[in-house]
This record gives C-alpha cells, sequence and structure tokens, in this order.
C-alpha cells in the first residue's frame, strides 16, 4: 500500500488491484472514519477526501495504513440480475473477433458472475470485473457519438450498461430496460462497488 | 419569484453541491468560487448551503416579482437596479418589478447573486446545484425562466452595509499547489517548469476545468494510467504536456497523471481566472511526512 498526498483534502491510497480496493473500500465505508468526507475506489486506487479541521492528513494517512482490508470473499454485495436483449450494433463484430459466434458470446457474457468494481464516466456507469478473457477487446477505434441508455458493452476487462444515452467507445452487444439510474431512488445507482451482478438473456 | 429577462452567457443555479456520492458516479460540483457564493448568502441572512445564482462574465438580467434582499460577490460588475447603480458586496433591497441587470466584470469570471432565502427550484439529490459535466440538476438559465425564492434564511438580516473583500485580481494570479499524487510520472524537469512557467488561461476553459497554454510538462515515462479519483484543483497533464486545471464540475475518474493539486484555499482564485489571464504555481510542502521533502527547498520534517 502506497499512500500518496493528493492536494490538502484528499489522499490517494494506491494498492494492487480491484480486490485491495474493493476489500479498504469496504472496511472503510462500513463506518466512515471520523472527517472523511468521500470515497473513490478505482482500479487500483482508492481516493479518500477528508476535511482537514477534523484530521489531519498524516494522522489520516497513518489510520488508513492501519486499516484492515476486508478479504476479497468477504466482499458481497446484493446480487442483481439483469435482463439484456443481445442485440447490440457490434455484437457480430465481436462474435467474429473472438471466433465464439454471436452465440457464444452470449453464452459466455451471461455465464459470468460480475462485481461492480468503481463508478465513473457517468452517474451510474458501473465498471464491472470478472469478465471472460474469451472476451477482453479494445474499445472501439472510433467512439460512438450516441450510445443509447441501456446499452450493454464491453471494453477491455470489463462489462457495463451506459445509464443513459451519451457518445461512448465500448463495443455494444445488447440493451436493457432496466434503469441503471434514478435520482429519486435511494440510492440512486442500481450498481454500486461491491455490487454484484448477472445478465440473463431475454428476447 | 424572479423572472429571467436574459440569463447572459452561463447563469446557473449553484449551492454547495453532492458530497460523498463519488462512489456513485456523481461528482460534487456546486459553486466554483465557494468563498464569493459563501459571501453572497452571510450578506442576506441565508445559510451557506443555500442556492445562489453563478453567472459567467455577468450579462444577466432579472425582474423581480417579490420583495427580496439580494447580493452580489464574486467577478465585479456594474449592477443596474432600474437603472440606478448599486454595489457590490452590499445587501440591498428591491421591490417587486424591479429590474436587475448585472454587465460584463472588470476583472474575474464568475459573479454570484443571493436573494433572501436562496433559490428555490428543486432539489435533486439533496442539491440544487447544475452539474454541466454530468448533466445532473436544473438546466442553465434561459429567457422567461421563473425561479421560486425558498426558506433558507438563518437568522435576521445581518446588519452590514458592505463586507471588506479584495476582488478577483486583474493581472498575473498565483496559485499554490501541493506536488502528486502522480509526479512521479514526470521527468525531475517538470516540477521546474510548473513552478516557475506562466501559464495563459486558454478559452477552452469551463466550469469542468480552466484549461493552459504554456510550456509543456514533459513525462518521463509511456504507458497509461489506470483511471483514478480526481479532486478539485488537480492538475492533470494530458499526452500534449499542457496541464488542465479541474473545477467544481470535474469527472469523478480520470485517466491522465495529476502532477500537482492545487491548495482548496486557492480554488477561488482558480474559478476567477478568464481566459488570457496569467497564472503561475508556487509548490508548498505537503502534509504527510514523506511528502514534506519533495518541494525543493522545502526543509525536511
Amino acid at each position: 500500500m502506497n499512500i500518496l498526498q493528493c492536494g490538502s483534502e484528499a489522499l490517494l491510497v494506491d494498492v494492487d488491484g480491484i480486490d485491495a480496493v474493493l476489500g479498504l473500500y469496504a472496511a472503510l465505508s462500513d463506518r466512515l472514519p471520523e472527517g472523511v468526507t468521500e470515497l473513490v475506489p478505482a482500479a487500483r486506487t482508492l481516493l479518500v477526501c477528508f476535511d482537514p479541521a477534523v484530521i489531519p492528513a498524516q494522522e489520516l494517512a497513518d489510520l488508513l495504513a492501519g486499516t484492515e482490508p476486508v478479504p476479497a470473499e468477504a466482499v458481497r454485495g446484493e446480487l442483481v440480475e439483469i435482463p439484456v436483449y443481445y442485440d447490440g450494433a457490434d455484437l457480430a463484430e465481436v462474435g467474429e473477433h473472438t471466433g465464439l459466434g454471436e452465440h457464444g458470446v452470449v453464452e459466455l457474457h451471461t455465464a459470468a458472475e460480475y462485481t461492480v468494481a468503481f463508478s465513473g464516466f457517468a452517474p451510474g456507469f458501473g465498471y464491472l470485473t470478472g469478465l471472460d478473457r474469451q472476451l477482453h477487446l479494445p474499445r472501439r477505434a472510433i467512439p460512438r457519438t450516441h450510445v443509447p441508455a441501456g446499452a450493454v458493452a464491453i471494453a477491455g476487462e470489463f462489462t457495463g450498461v451506459y445509464p443513459r444515452s451519451s457518445p461512448g467507445g465500448w463495443q455494444l452487444i445488447g440493451r436493457t430496460e432496466v434503469p441503471l439510474w434514478d435520482p429519486a431512488r435511494r440510492p440512486p445507482a442500481l450498481l454500486r462497488p461491491g455490487t454484484r451482478v448477472r445478465f440473463r438473456e431475454t428476447r | 419569484m424572479i423572472e429571467v429577462v436574459r440569463p447572459g452567457p452561463l447563469t446557473t443555479v449553484q449551492d454547495l453541491g453532492r458530497p460523498g456520492l463519488a462512489a456513485l458516479g456523481v461528482g460534487r460540483s456546486g459553486a466554483a468560487d465557494r468563498r464569493s457564493a459563501a459571501l453572497a448568502n452571510r450578506l442576506v441572512g441565508n445559510f451557506d448551503g443555500a442556492a445562489v445564482l453563478e453567472t459567467t462574465f455577468g450579462g444577466l438580467v432579472l425582474r423581480f416579482r417579490q420583495v427580496a434582499r439580494v447580493a452580489v460577490t464574486g467577478a465585479p460588475c456594474p449592477i443596474r437596479r432600474n437603472g440606478r447603480g448599486e454595489a457590490m458586496n452590499a445587501p440591498f433591497t428591491v421591490w417587486p418589478g424591479t429590474e436587475l441587470a448585472l454587465g460584463t466584470p472588470s476583472t474575474g469570471l464568475r459573479t454570484y447573486l443571493a436573494v433572501r432565502g436562496g433559490i428555490g427550484v428543486e432539489k435533486i439529490l439533496e442539491s440544487r446545484s447544475t452539474d454541466l459535466l454530468a448533466g445532473l440538476g436544473p438546466s442553465p438559465l434561459r429567457e422567461g425562466d421563473v425561479l421560486p425564492v425558498g426558506h433558507d434564511m438563518c437568522g435576521p438580516l445581518p446588519a452590514v452595509e458592505v463586507a471588506p473583500v479584495p476582488d478577483p485580481a486583474g493581472f498575473g494570479l498565483i496559485v499554490r499547489v501541493v506536488s502528486g499524487p502522480r509526479d512521479d510520472w514526470f521527468g525531475p524537469e517538470a516540477l521546474r517548469i510548473l513552478s516557475t512557467a506562466t501559464y495563459e488561461v486558454t478559452s477552452e476553459s469551463n466550469r469542468v476545468g480552466a484549461r493552459l497554454a504554456g510550456p509543456p510538462l514533459p513525462r518521463s515515462r509511456g504507458g497509461e494510467l489506470l483511471s483514478e479519483g480526481m479532486v478539485p484543483g488537480a492538475i492533470q497533464v494530458p499526452p500534449s504536456g499542457q496541464p488542465l486545471v479541474f473545477l467544481a464540475d470535474h469527472p469523478v475518474t480520470g485517466g491522465y497523471p495529476v502532477i500537482g493539486v492545487v491548495l482548496t484555499d486557492d480554488l477561488p482564485v482558480m474559478a476567477q481566472a478568464r481566459p488570457g489571464q496569467s497564472v503561475s504555481f508556487r509548490l508548498v510542502p505537503g502534509s504527510l511526512r514523506r511528502h514534506a521533502a519533495n518541494v525543493p527547498g522545502a526543509a525536511a520534517v
């Protein structure tokens, strides 16, 4: 664990990987240390924002260094099942690239259980880990200017669902009608760091 | 109720934003120059969290349908109440039918207008702020919009005639920076360049960030950084080497290395930097033990 200063009101904790990030996030978010205002998990880091009037940076750094991450197998968030119409604009191409065919892509994508590693890009957009290696593909060379809300997509080691229409460069393999983001809901995001996800094919 | 006669180039509703939701992909947002927004609220006896109007480069014209106590702070601009001049940083009363017009600021970029009780638009996720990047909160003001006045006052009207605050500087700005978290992605030259060069704020700047032009900051390693959490004031350096300082509506995570972060106390200065204005950075020691020695010339603690 490497703790880096990030201005006067944040520390960036650099760890080994997503399991370590989620473990530390789970350990801290369970009972937020006094003075901590925000936790932002990412692929290999946890950003910890704090109020220096409540806790000095060094004291927080010592506290973080002494925090025992929750073991990966114990970080088990709620399981969400998402029904998907596998008719994405890139499905045929993904099937060809991987040599799996459209049907094979759907089979692999629905077989795995995913975990939301972190959010970003847009409110409610979760980066889901657990994607089968055979489906690891680069982003599209030229991003689309318009990806519809509910689009189910893959890129690199991640899969995810676009919570609203936006530009985007991921490979679109399907779509869902489940609302990913609703400001009136508490919490507003369906997918939060630690949430487990399964995709089910629907027609 | 307040009617928007003309919104100017960009006027948004802002309060203290949406802290605590970044893990869901929602940034904090809120007033870009929090100090000026807080002063405006205090001058009319509002809570700190009351919503104000943030107008960029002036040009805002309002018509009041009710009596209201208002205060204008931040970038100093001519204030016309039915054609008669009013002062910045000084609360005054407007009567029903009054037209209030803000001209172009002489220095700075963002002017704040508070109304006693606050702007009473609907809250989204506990905040009335417009987050232009995330697309949350009320749309930027349009001609003909009608804004309700809220009830976010915290006591009687304060007996203040004028608050003695300096205007945003009209010349070269200096802001303090703590190096890191990714200064190790840059050559030893980069921190020296950052702390000695002068950068110009470009017209590409907005509430997301201030884009700067000047000597490029050379990277010492290739490859891509995995996306990580970002903070307001983060100086992100894309492959071009031209830095960008994140402001209120910054993305929650970003994939370019951050060479340093502007101190929170100096963010209001950065938020008032207008295109064409020059900015220079002063490195100051961080508060972590290991970090205190990273600044050239700083005493080891």
